[in-house]
């Protein structure tokens, strides 16, 4: 058993500690507020507080609250009380980023392997077999330059592309809308009598039910939440997907965009400015790393545990604009949508490279994320999106 | 009482808990908060709250939870049957409106749905609320308030204030996330699968007669089940019925028919393709190094 912290003599007490300790798991992830702070220490009153293991069981009941952060639990524990010292383990709550995240990862890739491979592009991670061709093999995007070079869109999107985008996403939600919910309200036109209406109803005619009222399930709105790769090997569909992005703010209120290439952004605030122009230019700003390398399983996965357990449930469409060429190890994106898929929404992928001949999802990345996908389709042009209409009306 | 005691408590109703889960029990009963059930399909959680109930010496009230569950199954409804002919009755009678207003909005009237009638008990029930994440999070939302305020309002009578403070364990089993307000409200303890000696004292307690070789073996068998790739583990109740079905059987030992274990094999396999993964040679295998 390792010793017990020794605390300093100027600690003000155990309260303090317990704050502390809080602060301790906040740091490492676990969301936790004032409230628990105070219901731990009311806690250890109930138990015998000079037992490490039984202090230990009573926080973990108080403090954690699903499997991931009990299975964290013990090893947090042990670094604030358990050291003996002040030197903390450091446990990390979710895998660790690369250490530059701003760094092309063609050139990570590189620099574990044999530097001259250009094989490995991020465009063509296969080493160039099939469609990886037309996207131009070997080419290398990635520098420190290409890094810092902020690409203005306002040159890639133009105004009338937004306007069109706009109507094509008004239809788009329309056709996505009628979800029936599970419960029922009042409605003139319903399949069901409302009985506790009805009751009352008939109380002012002496028990005759004169007036049958009606329930019926109304129909509940998706959400739709767009999630839009922005890197270098999407570059020719930027001006589509962008400008279907803008429409979507536009005419959805409700609606939620990201970008992301090799970490991810949220453009929903961006986007929503009156002036079309004027949000593109915002949007330049945000888009940091334009035209890069992505990481779609970190970016993916980020937004799951982040912007994702807010905006993110059982009536939530994610949409994904990406064409699955991942510079960074594929395994994370199935994960990554496998945890989306728990809240409940709807999976589309929307790829560009769909729209071709003989095109099979050979990228590893798309193999992999294609079991979650509730639909898998084409998208090069805003015409395609339009076309998306009653696909999206079966979902 | 100590979470010990609980824990030992527990043992005599036949439950062997884990310290965590002893602890959160405890601490739930103390501090009256609710306590979350993590865990997968049959490790226990539903069981928890029924020896709870039998050791606090009171009634297991139980909601099973279902996607579009709303508030009148969940807690109350008004009886429109008995309201309509009520009704009738009055205008017969010469009642006032008034009168039959105040009359047809009684308790009389009312049926009592899980929720409702665990915050009426006289002694503090145990209340069960089964598998939340299936409901959705409309449902998770009204919980919320019920969980924090323990009172009820019924537009037509008034709120309804708790009695007494039932002892709330929800499980899960993972189906969806739950909301992070609800967790908040909760204490939480995970439910894993059993460790080798759980299991085997938890098979004792129920087939006191079984020999300690068979036991041995079952216990060691399942527990090699569980670590190979199977679509759905097997949980305690399948090693139970498992167990069951070879006592049942007469067999003293797991290697000895390898006919027999297979066909017994359906208590433990519930899918085609789990029964297709553990062909017989896996499992002669299997049997043979728990043995």
């Amino acid at each position: 058993m390792t010793l017990v912290t020794k605390f300093a003599a100027r600690d003000p007490g155990p309260a303090a500690r317990m704050t502390g300790f809080a602060r301790h798991l906040r740091d490492h992830g676990l969301r936790l507020g004032v409230g628990e702070t105070a219901l731990a220490i009311e806690a250890l009153c109930h138990v015998n507080a000079a037992n490490p293991s039984e202090a230990r069981r009573a926080l973990k009941s108080v403090f954690t609250g699903c499997t991931e952060e009990a299975a964290q639990f013990d090893g947090l524990f042990d670094s604030y009380w358990m050291n003996g010292g002040r030197v903390k383990t450091r446990v990390v709550p979710t895998a660790p980023n690369a250490p530059n995240e701003h760094a092309h990862s063609t050139r990570e890739a590189n620099a574990a392997g044999d530097p001259s491979e250009g094989a490995g592009d991020i465009s063509a991670p296969d080493g160039g077999t099939g469609e990886a061709d037309a996207n131009g093999e070997g080419k290398l995007v990635a520098t420190d330059i290409a890094n810092l070079f902020k690409k203005d869109l306002r040159d890639i999107v133009r105004p009338d592309d937004i306007a069109e985008a706009e109507k094509i996403a008004l239809r788009l939600g329309a056709a996505m809308r009628d979800r029936k919910s599970r419960r029922r309200v009042a409605a003139r036109k319903g399949d069901q009598i409302h009985f506790r209406k009805a009751i009352r109803q008939s109380l002012a005619t002496g028990g005759e039910p004169f007036a049958l009222p009606r329930r019926h399930r109304p129909d509940r709105t998706l959400r739709v939440t767009a999630i839009c790769d922005v890197s270098g090997s999407m570059t020719v569909y930027s001006r589509i997907f962008l400008a279907f992005l803008a429409g979507l703010m536009r005419a959805d209120p409700r609606a939620d965009a990201y970008l992301f290439h090799t970490k991810l952004v949220r453009i929903t605030e961006a986007l929503r400015d009156k002036d079309a122009l004027r949000a593109l230019a915002r949007l330049s700003l945000l888009a940091d790393g334009f035209a890069g390398g992505s990481k779609i399983g970190d970016s993916l996965n980020t937004f799951a545990g982040t912007y994702g357990r807010r905006f993110v449930d059982n009536r939530t469409v994610v949409m994904i604009l990406s064409d699955g060429y991942d510079t960074a190890a594929p395994d994370g994106i199935s994960d990554a949508l496998a945890r989306l898929k728990k809240r409940g929404c709807k999976i589309i992928w929307l790829n560009p490279l769909k729209g071709w001949d003989g095109y099979a999802p050979t990228a590893r990345a798309m193999a992999q994320a294609l079991p979650h996908l509730d639909l898998f389709c084409a998208a090069n042009t805003l015409g395609d999106l339009a076309a998306l209409e009653p696909e999206l009306a079966r979902l | 009482m100590t979470f010990k005691t609980l824990q030992t408590a527990m043992a005599e109703q036949g439950y062997i808990a884990s310290g965590d889960l002893a602890m959160a029990l405890h601490l739930s009963l103390q501090l009256g908060r609710p306590l979350l059930l993590e865990g997968a399909a049959g490790v226990g959680k539903t069981e928890v709250a029924r020896v709870l109930a039998a050791v606090q010496d009171t009634q297991l009230i139980r909601l099973q939870c279902y996607e579009g569950l709303d508030a009148a199954q969940a807690i109350y409804e008004w009886n429109y049957q008995r309201q309509l002919l009520a009704i009738r009755a009055a205008s017969e009678d010469g009642e006032t409106g008034r009168q039959v207003e105040a009359r047809i909005f009684s308790d009389e009237f009312l049926l009592e749905r899980p929720l409702l009638k665990a915050i009426r008990q006289t002694k503090a029930p145990v209340l069960l609320i089964d598998e939340i994440d299936r409901a959705d999070e409309e449902f998770e939302a009204y919980l919320l308030e019920i969980l924090s305020e323990f009172q009820i309002t019924i537009p037509e009578m008034g709120t309804i204030t708790a009695t007494t403070r039932p002892m709330v364990i929800l499980t899960a089993n993972g189906t969806r996330d739950l909301s992070d307000a609800l967790r908040r409200r909760c204490l939480y303890a995970h439910v894993p699968y059993p460790d080798l000696e759980t299991e085997l004292s938890i098979l004792v307690t129920r087939y006191p007669e079984i020999t300690d070789r068979l036991c041995a073996q079952i216990v060691g068998f399942v527990q090699s089940l569980r670590k190979q790739e199977l679509e759905k583990k097997p949980g305690i109740a399948e090693m139970l019925d498992f167990a069951a079905a070879l006592m049942g059987l007469g067999v003293a030992d797991l290697t000895d028919d390898p006919a027999i274990l297979q066909a017994s094999l359906a208590t433990l396999l519930k899918t085609q393709m789990d029964r297709d993964a553990i062909p017989t040679e896996i499992a002669q295998r299997l049997a043979g190094k728990a043995a």
